[in-house]
């Protein structure tokens, strides 16, 4: 693999788990709980397609031929896909919702931090730009989790239910591609793996603010960053790519 | 129009036109206001404005485009390009001190300073270390208020409520 290959896969890994979670964010539009969190939850899910756009251009770029954001997103099929799998499980109720956003937006929160000294100024200045916008997602999902973990005895059963469900897509978000080594290598990438330790400790605090139980260990459903997905994701593409793909070209 | 007559434009009448280009949405405050303009340059004889975005996924984005590029038409620059910055990130402590003013005027309480460039600690954004000042109400001046949502009608937007005159309001997130 060629530092450009890997640079290319790992560019998909982040591009495509935010436009995933988007896209997912994007489908509870009119549907949120109260008007305020219908709102907010659409300007999360603004923020990540607006940063799977500056991601998927630069993997477009590396690409070349007639590749560009709008071919990456709705022109590849799930194999060719690289989110992580938390992204793509489905929205459930609002504990699942809430508890899959924050599992994301706290590793998100870390994984731009360290982007940010990147040697790649192009992943440097769009980690810079896009951790602006994380920070307030940090603090939205975690004030939900407390909301609800903290809440009534059926928000708690059930937000505590969503994060044993969730809890095995999260062994992924620490676990590096072979693209991600590579680039680790040359001080492009993060190491993941380094990550876990801040990421716990941040879900450790929240969560006894919150009455929740953390899992203990258990296997970890991994493969979402070498395009092997969930059945959850054809479904989220079929929607997504309906358009481009009855009617190919189509714009307006 | 010929080269030579493009050419003339002098750079200081091309920030008065983009000064007359609204926000979209807020319509009180022009694209320089905002700060989203950083850079007015011929290179040749094309005219490049250099702007950065506000926030990544903000459907403004395109419109404002769209209408600085209309304006420069308007008057006269038929040839021009768009360049998108995205370093240094856009901050409201770029916008103009007019500009805020015009908010306020405009029922939107205006940015507080931001946290600029500095390396964010995630132990104050979560809940127990955090303190959210009260604003203070566009509407009767009042500091008695609270936050009702960190998000608002628009990205950059959140909202909340005045504990005197009663009234919501916008404010716009120092960002």
């Amino acid at each position: 693999m060629t530092l450009d290959e890997a640079r290319y896969e790992y560019l998909l890994q982040l591009g495509d788990s935010d436009l995933i979670l988007g896209q997912r964010l994007a489908a509870l539009c009119g549907h949120g709980p109260a008007l305020e969190e219908d709102i907010a939850m659409s300007n999360v899910a603004l923020d990540l397609i607006g940063q799977a756009r500056f991601w998927l251009s630069y993997a477009a770029e590396i690409k070349g031929a007639d590749a560009d954001e709008d071919t990456l997103a709705f022109l590849r099929d799930a194999p060719a896909y690289r989110n992580v799998l938390l992204v793509e499980q489905p929205n459930g109720d609002y504990g699942h919702t809430i508890v899959r956003q924050c599992f994301y937006d706290v590793w998100h929160f870390f994984v731009l931090q360290a982007l940010m000294q990147s040697t790649d100024t192009r992943i440097a200045d769009i980690a810079a730009k896009s951790i602006k916008e994380v920070q307030y997602h940090v603090e939205r999902s975690g004030d939900w989790v407390v909301r609800l973990g903290d809440g009534t005895e059926e928000s708690h059963r059930r937000t505590q239910a969503a994060v044993d469900k969730l809890w095995r897509y999260t062994g992924e978000l620490f676990r590096s591609s072979e693209a991600e080594q590579a680039l680790v290598e040359a001080g492009i990438a993060v190491d993941v793996a380094t990550l876990y330790e801040p990421w716990r400790a941040h879900m450790q605090a929240l969560f006894e603010e919150a009455t929740l139980e953390l899992p203990g260990d258990q296997p970890m459903q991994c493969g979402g960053k070498h395009g092997e997905h969930t059945e959850h994701l054809g479904y989220v593409l079929a929607e997504m790519q309906h358009l481009q793909r009855s009617y190919p070209g189509a714009r307006w | 129009m010929t080269v030579s007559e493009q050419t003339r434009f002098d750079i200081n009448d091309v920030w008065q036109w983009l000064d007359a280009v609204p926000d979209p949405e807020i319509p009180v405050v022009s694209v320089i206001d905002l700060g989203i303009v950083r850079d007015v340059r011929f290179e040749d004889e094309q005219l490049v404005v250099t702007i950065t975005p506000t926030y990544s996924g903000c459907p403004a984005m395109q419109v404002i485009e769209d209408n600085i590029l209309e304006a420069l038409r308007e008057n006269g620059v038929d040839d021009a390009r768009l360049d998108v910055q995205l370093s240094p990130a856009w901050t409201t402590d770029w916008m103009s001190e007019r500009g805020k003013e015009n908010l306020r005027g405009y029922g939107i309480a205006p940015p507080g300073e931001s946290a600029g460039t500095q390396v964010i600690d995630i132990s104050r954004i979560t809940r127990s270390g955090r303190n959210v000042l009260p604003q203070t109400c566009p509407h009767c001046g009042s500091k008695h208020t609270e936050r009702v949502s960190e998000f608002g009608s628009t990205p950059c937007k959140a909202l909340h409520r005045c504990l005197d005159c009663a009234e919501p309001f916008d404010y716009f997130k120092p960002f």
